[in-house]
């Protein structure tokens, strides 16, 4: 198992050096699963739509690394849509930030360190999360402070669909076009789901780009939120933008990757049963196989 | 100074302060007048931060900028900053451990005939109920002042709550015993204690002076500081009187009343009654009305203080 380990560490480093983030997206959702399967709980069905724009953000796109934690002018991130913390613990753990063996063998047990919603006393993490509507004002925030300061960093958040039913996310939509934040790119994971079923149906927010445009954002309609390419273009696109703050609408498919879970609003929080688990592994590989 | 709003005083020490410490930042939502904070936002337009009418944002703005490594003062009456933003306060602040000072304006009943809705009188019970954040009612200016340069040393979270308008000192001049996170003894007694907090203990100094003049020795503890309550003044002082009188701005329920009472039933049991708002909309009045006709006053402290004695 240790050796598998080290191959595998080995065949990401060559991934990440040929910037095959496709395949890493896929890596680290089993990795999630796997996780979802250790610890017996998680928000297994955001965990795979969110993760190529966490893939993107902390592979290409932030400053960010266990070795600039103290450097002011690293990027920041807040995950907003924090039971999504499967899959950022994954991605954090890739990156370095703690051990991946720590994170599988204690998560969401008894006095462990990895929470079922994201822990800032964990390296990496810069505020807890998990209530919603909290990551935009907070992000807000440190936009500010870093115009104030003169800072080059960019503010990232990442929230669900389901999340801007809360009326704290429109009050941080307000103060950063009127704060002219152009440091602030915040995403949200348009999967079209939440635990009570389709979004439009819950509370309707479409035309989602109209409503952030009318609040002053400068908006990027991601058509395939899990297409990384895509993604790539629209990062780079929103660090052109002056005078706003940038909102990319991802969207994305709940469940992403398996035949078992996509679109599937029952795999909003769900373990997979062995025999789940065989299919949702083949899935993946059959996915990477098309990289 | 004596007859300075304690709000005008913390927004005079931060502006002081500003002067050389770039990092401080004030926050207001539409607040900055009823704040006292307009003098602040004039002079350091780049250090103050406007929400609009917008207590939630408010509060995770100034914990985002503290995670910037601003000293972030958020501004706001009392009973919006302490309930409408109470998930933000402990969630962003509190649990995040975000080095942020929560003003809470105009508290307790000081917006008066404006009703239930502009009362704060839950916010000790809810603040002190957040692990990680502490809770300060200075009572005159002096201790304000006392208490503001205290807090801009730390880089802990902290909420405090200030009435709306000027109030006479209990201390003068020169003479303001302050140490922080321990009570104050405004004056000495062995009969009964007075444990007060905020615009109440200026009335209970009163009652103790009362009293006095009765042959009935009282000794008044300022309790600013509420949490962390000084649990060692309040056992020292039971063990030396014979009853407490607790007086508090607020409900009666997870106050300084129930927090003092707590300690002295664990360490040292003698008899506590607590004086406070009553558990329902208060009356309609100007805030000296209210203290009135619920015996928030001297004369009704002293007769607390006879009843308990008998």
């Amino acid at each position: 198992m240790r050796e598998e380990n080290g191959q595998k560490r080995a065949e990401y480093e060559q991934i990440k050096a040929e910037k095959n983030l496709k395949r890493l997206a896929y890596d680290l959702r089993e990795d999630t699963v796997d996780l979802i399967c250790a610890g017996k709980a998680g928000h297994i069905g955001g965990d795979m739509s969110v993760m190529e724009i966490l893939v993107e953000l902390y592979f290409r796109q932030m400053n960010i690394s266990p070795e600039n934690q103290e450097d002011k002018n690293r990027d920041l991130f807040v995950l907003s849509k924090g039971h999504s913390v499967e899959a950022y613990y994954s991605v954090l753990a890739e990156k370095g930030f703690f051990s991946k063996e720590e994170l599988h063998r204690t998560f969401s047990k008894f006095g462990s360190k990895f929470i079922g919603h994201p822990n800032n006393k964990l390296p990496g993490i810069e505020m807890n999360s998990g209530s919603l509507g909290h990551g935009l004002p907070v992000c807000v925030g440190m936009a500010k402070a870093g115009k104030m300061d003169g800072r080059t960093y960019r503010v990232y958040t990442v929230m669900g669909d389901g999340e801007l039913a809360e009326g704290s996310v429109w009050e941080g939509a307000m103060a950063a076009s009127h704060y002219k934040l152009d440091n602030l790119c915040a995403i949200v994971d348009r999967n079209r789901l939440q635990i009570s079923g389709n979004t439009e149906d819950v509370m309707a927010h479409d035309d989602l780009c109209e409503r952030f445009r009318s609040f002053g954002w400068y908006v990027i309609d991601v058509a395939d939120g899990n297409d990384i390419d895509e993604l790539h273009a629209a990062f780079e696109e929103a660090k052109t933008v002056k005078g706003k703050p940038t909102m990319l609408i991802a969207n994305t498919i709940k469940g992403k990757g398996s035949s078992v879970m996509e679109n599937q609003v029952s795999w909003h929080h769900k373990v997979p049963s062995a025999e789940e688990y065989t299919q949702i592994m083949e899935d993946f590989k059959r996915a990477k196989e098309a990289f | 100074m004596g007859n300075t709003a304690n709000k005008q005083m913390i927004c005079e020490v931060l502006m002081e302060a500003a002067k050389t410490d770039k990092n401080i930042v004030a926050l207001c939502s539409d607040s900055r007048g009823s704040g006292s904070f307009t003098p602040f936002a004039q002079n350091y337009p780049e250090q103050f931060v406007e929400t609009g009418i917008a207590e939630q944002n408010l509060v995770s703005i100034a914990a985002g900028l503290a995670k910037c490594g601003k000293k972030a003062y958020a501004v706001s009456p009392a009973c919006f900053l302490s309930t409408r933003s109470y998930e933000q306060c402990k969630i962003d602040v509190a649990y995040s451990d975000t080095n942020v000072k929560l003003i809470g304006i105009s508290g307790g009943v000081s917006y008066g005939a404006l009703g239930m809705s502009h009362h704060s009188a839950q916010d000790i019970a809810a603040l002190s109920a957040i692990p990680n954040m502490r809770v300060y009612i200075p009572s005159d200016a002096y201790q304000t002042e006392a208490l503001t340069k205290a807090l801009l040393k730390d880089e802990k979270p902290a909420y405090i709550r200030v009435g709306r308008n000027a109030v006479d000192p209990v201390y003068e001049e020169g003479n303001v015993p302050f140490e922080m996170d321990h009570a104050t003894v405004v004056c000495d007694g062995s009969d009964a204690a007075i444990v007060a907090c905020g615009e109440m203990v200026k009335p209970a100094k009163d009652a103790a002076k009362l009293l006095g003049q009765e042959g009935i020795s009282v000794r008044v503890l300022d309790m600013y500081c509420v949490k962390p309550l000084d649990r060692e003044a309040v056992i020292e002082t039971a063990k030396n009187v014979k009853a407490i009188v607790t007086v508090e701005e607020h409900a009666p329920f997870g106050g300084l009343g129930s927090m003092v009472a707590q300690v002295v039933g664990e360490h040292c049991p003698k008899k506590v009654v607590n004086l406070s708002l009553p558990d329902a909309p208060v009356i309609t009045g100007t805030s000296k009305e209210v203290f009135d006709h619920y015996g928030l006053n001297a004369e009704g402290i002293a007769a607390k203080v006879r009843e308990i004695l008998d």
